[in-house]
């Protein structure tokens, strides 16, 4: 990955990328913070695109950028009375010392590792690959994964259904 | 100069480092959350970057794995979305210092 275009490109979505989770952190809005979320979430799936992965980039943007963010603003929007600040409780100073050691190792040993670098070309398109294994060799965690949503599904409306909903129906 | 894995491992982990900031210290139960999608994001990132730079007979199983871990991460924020709408109306607030049924 030597071209110009590549590497502009990725050092302005890191930029971007890690300046909108910082200010995730240090907005004092919940509903700033969200939308901080989503640059974050979209800015992701442009560094899936410089690393030629164009369906989990075009899922990215549809299934975090889209779906997630809305059930996180939904979530807010149904507890009205709840805080809309994003302050940090007493475990800060903690959590940053924690946050910072976490960052300092993974990156040490990412550089410090000696990869198996191949060099073969960018993907030239990698949907029609990913859905035949999804159907051929990981059939299997496909049909669980169906599953689970399912029970997600059904478990997220049973959990918020208004009180005495079931008398209602019959 | 030239894009490499390394690029894309350390930003991995400085994502994923924010995300457990949040994911730890947040007082809301919203940020908690919002902490936990960034740190799925930074492991999808590596995911990608490990399967288009690493040598593997199959390259795009990462991918793949990449479509599970969002999968679940979308059944997860569903739940844990119902969970904090569902503590509200219990214990009307979401704020984490003061949901603490379990201590005695």
């Amino acid at each position: 990955m030597d071209d110009t275009g590549t590497v502009i490109a990725f050092w302005v979505l890191a930029a971007i990328t890690v300046g909108a989770a910082l200010g995730v952190v240090v907005v004092r809005n919940l509903i700033h913070a969200v939308v901080f979320l989503i640059l974050s979430f979209v800015s992701v799936a442009g560094l899936y695109i410089t690393l030629s992965a164009d369906f989990v980039a075009v899922a990215q943007i549809l299934i975090y950028a889209g779906a997630v963010s809305v059930l996180i603003l939904f979530a807010i929007v149904l507890t009205p009375r709840g805080d809309r600040g994003n302050q940090e409780t007493f475990l800060r100073l903690p959590a940053l010392l924690l946050a910072l050691l976490v960052a300092f190792t993974l990156g040490y040993v990412a550089i410090d590792t000696s990869w198996t670098i191949s060099d073969r070309e960018g993907f030239q398109e990698t949907a029609s690959v990913i859905g035949e294994s999804l159907l051929d060799k990981y059939v299997l965690p496909f049909e669980i994964a169906s599953v689970l949503l399912l029970v997600a599904m059904m478990g997220a409306i049973v959990l918020v259904r208004p009180e005495g909903a079931t008398e209602e129906t019959e | 100069m030239s894009v490499d894995l390394e690029h894309y491992l350390v930003l991995g982990a400085i994502l994923f480092s924010i995300g457990l900031y949040l994911a730890l210290a947040k007082r809301n139960l919203i940020g908690v959350l919002m902490g936990i999608e960034l740190m799925f994001n930074a492991v999808n990132l590596t995911f990608v970057a490990f399967s288009r730079f690493v040598e593997s007979p199959n390259p795009l199983d990462g991918h793949v794995f990449v479509v599970f871990v969002i999968t679940v991460a979308a059944a997860e924020a569903a739940t844990a979305l119902a969970i904090a709408v569902l503590l509200y109306r219990v214990r009307d607030t979401i704020d984490v210092d003061q949901i603490d049924l379990l201590k005695w």
